[in-house]
């Protein structure tokens, strides 16, 4: 027993951060429903009185696009829930989304001056709160339109950048075409990012309020093979192409036995069941195995998707094999945290190095070595350094590589003329302007920065309509 | 878009071999030899590839010729003219590397046949001598005879029960064309991952360079997923945008077979859902 404290400060009654309701863990750990249920009006309505409406308010700065946060906060508090919507919508076209996806920890939330004393408000718990009670209780309303300029815009790509872009475009009263190579709109939204941490009907509302305002969505197109984007301007007459193709080419470890069956890249599983609905095989097409010992190879919010997908797909033992330690992992702490309630196993400082398969082709486990860190990198994080003779095996059915994607080169390698980076991203003048090397070309999103975050993707896509607008004007 | 404007029954019994005309003018438009299509034909359905077997650029049309093999297959199947293949996504691959080799021999294997006609016809516009070795099971499901006599300077037929031509396999023929002397200065092969084998096989001792069209499992066609990866001289190739053809002797085939039977289960399942006439009507 602990003894009391002797004197003790006299309080001013706090509100404490308020919690997020959500499924339990076991009952959620096997099933595709969202994690989190979302705050109540009365969760909200103590949270928004947590801030305290600085003067010079820190967290906008932590914001990407800069959303006036205290004074979406400020008509939560008042209830007036629509005003605070109209208030985010003003700089974030996606707040449901980004309300639930963005890693507010490193964000807005990391510089609220409630979090140096206490827990910071939860900003986007509130942005979410109140997107989703716009999405009930708003009414659709046309946005305020430009006429129409006549000038055709394409975009390559619908993830949160292409469709940010769209959507400030169009509403300056250009035709804005969305070339998708899949026949789903939503980029890594749709294909990557689980039902469970994301609703598709979340994404599928956003996609719906672009099309209602004009945006013609062209699925099924991929751009540097049914068109090049050189084609697109001068043959069907486009006057600015806007590329935001993300980073979709998987990397793997190149390590002995990657080939083998059971093996998959973190696409490939997320795509399955997401994009493709495995998970409810046969009652849809495509499937999916329902592996007994998986392990997820890495430690971003992709490793959490998937190790947590395959657990969910019926995995008595699910892991997630890092090669620094917990801290270093870059995932949102939120969803590192989820997984472990739900059981998923974490070895840490480990490191794969060949995968051993049977006689069939199929994978039985991994061999592994031991980690520990050394002298901080580029990164300032600290190396992993190989311990010698550690090795060990992990006994696993499959394997998923998570361990990062690069820039797919269908749409460079079609567009001569384009600069790119050592590494095969498109090169732009600045990231404000998304300018490329060739005129009347813009690119934002993945495909500039390599792998990021929605909130970053969807700002470039902002970004890039106001120069192109700009560069339209001068056309 | 994407409406099937022709439909044509080359066998009934099952698996059913069948052919579509379907109109995809910005396809028809951009599509060269050896690049292949995606489709899913229902909103619950699979992504799976075909190749585009010949098309009319004029009329806007592409044609795709499919056995009845799985559920997406046979849903496929059920579809009649007039109607629209719900997703449609090409031309996707790299084209056929043509130039002029001198003499090309073109093998298709079963509906094979399909696939390889665009590339012979791409050899013989190249001014190729284009010499074809066209393999069935039976006379009755040989396919494509008549394109390929169109499009071929000679042509040879095998069936494995010797209805029609040479009685063996299209291994059997070009062993013998070899051995007769005759200059070979490439080889295309498409068909059964063990047919393309064992043609590789064939033609690896005589240095003849062979082209083989990978056939494997593949989910999105456009570099995200590695679902279709090979192993190729040693290295991790994606089928759908480094192929679909590679060189046939760097390609470990044993691989890709074990790689091709990983969803057999799941397959059998969704074969048995379809054939109790569920599937295709949702
Ligand atoms: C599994 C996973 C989980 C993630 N979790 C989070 C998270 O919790 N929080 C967060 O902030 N970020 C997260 N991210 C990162 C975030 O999703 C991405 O940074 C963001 O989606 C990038 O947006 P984008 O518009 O640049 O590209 P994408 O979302 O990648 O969209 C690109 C689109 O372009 C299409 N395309 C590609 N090539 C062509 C072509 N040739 N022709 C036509 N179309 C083409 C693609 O099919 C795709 O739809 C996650 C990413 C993944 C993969
Ligand atoms: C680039 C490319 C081009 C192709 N072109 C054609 C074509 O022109 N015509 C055609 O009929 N088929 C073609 N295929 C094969 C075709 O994609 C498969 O037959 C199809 O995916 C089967 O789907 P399903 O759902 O009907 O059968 P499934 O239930 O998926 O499979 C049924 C059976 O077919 C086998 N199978 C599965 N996938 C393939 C495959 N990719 N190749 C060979 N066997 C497979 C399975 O092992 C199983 O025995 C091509 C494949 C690729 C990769
Ligand atoms: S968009 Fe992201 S960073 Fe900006 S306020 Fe919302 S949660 Fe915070
Ligand atoms: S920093 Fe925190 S307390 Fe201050 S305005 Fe922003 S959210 Fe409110
Ligand atoms: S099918 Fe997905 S990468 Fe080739």
């Amino acid at each position: 027993m602990a003894e009391e404290k002797k004197e003790k400060k006299p309080k001013i009654p706090k509100i404490p951060r308020q919690p997020m309701p959500e499924q339990d863990p076991h009952e959620r750990a096997r099933n595709f429903n969202e994690v989190t249920c979302g705050f109540t009006g009365e969760l909200s309505d103590n949270e928004a009185l947590r801030c305290i409406q600085c003067k010079k308010p820190l967290c906008i700065d932590g914001c990407p696009v800069s959303i006036n946060i205290p004074a979406f906060i400020k008509k939560v508090a008042e209830g007036d829930i629509l005003g605070a919507a109209k208030v985010i919508k003003e700089s974030n076209l996606l707040p449901a989304i980004c309300g639930r996806v963005c890693p507010q920890e490193d964000q807005c939330e990391m510089l609220c001056v409630v979090g140096k004393k206490d827990k910071p408000v939860a900003i986007g718990r509130l942005e979410r709160y109140v997107a989703d009670y716009e999405a009930v209780h708003g009414k659709f309303e046309m946005p305020e339109m430009s006429p129409k300029t006549g000038k055709k815009v394409a975009i390559v790509g619908s993830g949160p950048a292409g469709l940010a872009c769209a959507g400030d475009l169009i509403k300056w009263g250009h035709t804005v075409t969305i070339f998708e190579a899949l026949h789903k709109a939503g980029g890594v939204l749709v294909y990557g990012i689980p039902e469970f941490r994301l609703p598709k009907a979340i994404v599928e509302r956003e996609l719906d309020y672009l099309k209602k305002i004009g945006v013609e969505f062209r699925l099924d197109h991929v751009i540097g093979r049914i068109r090049t984007v050189d084609e697109l301007m001068q043959k069907d007459g486009y006057n600015v192409v806007f590329l935001a193709n993300g980073a979709g080419l998987p990397q793997f470890m190149n390590i002995p036995g990657e080939n083998l069956n059971g093996v998959y890249s973190a696409n490939e599983f997320l795509t399955r069941s997401n994009l493709m609905k495995a998970y409810k095989f046969p009652e849809y097409d495509t499937p999916i195995k329902r592996f007994k010992n998986v392990a997820v190879i890495g430690g971003g919010n992709t490793a959490m998707d998937a190790v947590r997908t395959a657990l969910r797909l019926g995995a008595d033992n699910a892991y997630i094999i890092y090669r620094r330690s917990m801290a270093e992992m870059p995932a949102r702490k939120e969803e590192i945290e989820h997984a472990g309630h739900e059981g998923v196993k974490f070895i840490m400082l480990t490191a794969p190095v060949r995968v051993i398969g049977n006689e069939k082709g199929w994978v039985t486990g991994l061999e592994c070595i031991k980690m520990q860190l050394g002298e901080p990198d580029d990164s300032g994080r600290r190396r992993p350094v190989p311990i010698k003779e550690s090795e060990f095996v992990v006994n696993l059915d499959a394997i998923i590589v998570a361990i990062g994607t690069n820039a797919n080169p269908l749409v460079a390698q079609t567009t001569p003329g384009l600069d790119l980076n050592k590494w095969g991203y498109i090169v732009v003048d600045d990231e404000k302007t998304c300018r490329t090397s060739k005129k009347g070309i813009f690119a934002g999103g993945d495909i500039v920065t390599g792998a990021a975050t929605v909130i970053l993707a969807m700002g470039a896509g902002r970004s890039a309509a106001k120069y192109i607008d700009e560069y339209l004007k001068t056309l | 878009m994407n409406e099937i404007v022709e439909k044509k029954v080359w066998w009934q019994d099952a698996p059913a071999i069948k052919e579509f005309e379907v109109k995809a003018p910005w396809i028809a438009e951009k599509h060269q030899a050896g690049q292949f299509v995606v489709l899913k034909v229902s909103e619950n359905g699979e992504r799976i590839p075909l190749t585009v077997s010949d098309k009319d650029v004029k009329k806007g049309t592409i044609n795709i010729l499919f056995q009845e093999v799985g559920a997406t297959t046979m849903t496929l199947g059920r579809l009649s003219k007039g109607d629209k293949i719900l997703d449609l996504t090409g031309p996707l691959g790299k084209p056929t590397h043509i130039e002029k080799f001198g003499t090309v021999v073109c093998i298709g294997g079963g509906i094979g046949v399909a696939p390889v006609h665009p590339i012979a016809q791409a050899f013989k516009a190249a001014g190729n001598k284009v010499i074809s070795i066209l393999g069935a099971r039976t006379k009755g499901i040989l396919i494509y005879e008549e394109r390929m006599r169109k499009t071929s300077d000679e042509v040879r037929i095998t069936t494995d029960d010797g209805s029609y031509g040479r009685h063996g396999f299209v291994t059997d023929e070009l062993k013998a064309m070899i051995e007769s002397g005759m200059k070979i200065d490439l080889v295309v092969t498409i068909g059964p991952a063990i047919m393309m084998k064992m043609v590789c096989k064939v033609t690896e001792p005589y240095k003849i360079h062979t082209y083989a069209s990978l056939n494997t499992i593949m989910l999105d066609g456009t570099g995200m997923c590695g679902a279709c990866r090979v192993t190729v001289g040693g290295k991790t190739k994606f089928v759908c945008v480094d192929g679909p053809e590679f060189d046939g002797h760097q390609v470990n085939f044993d691989e890709m077979m074990a790689r091709l039977r990983q969803y057999l289960d799941e397959e059998k399942l969704a074969r048995e859902i379809c054939q109790k006439n569920t599937c295709g009507v949702r």
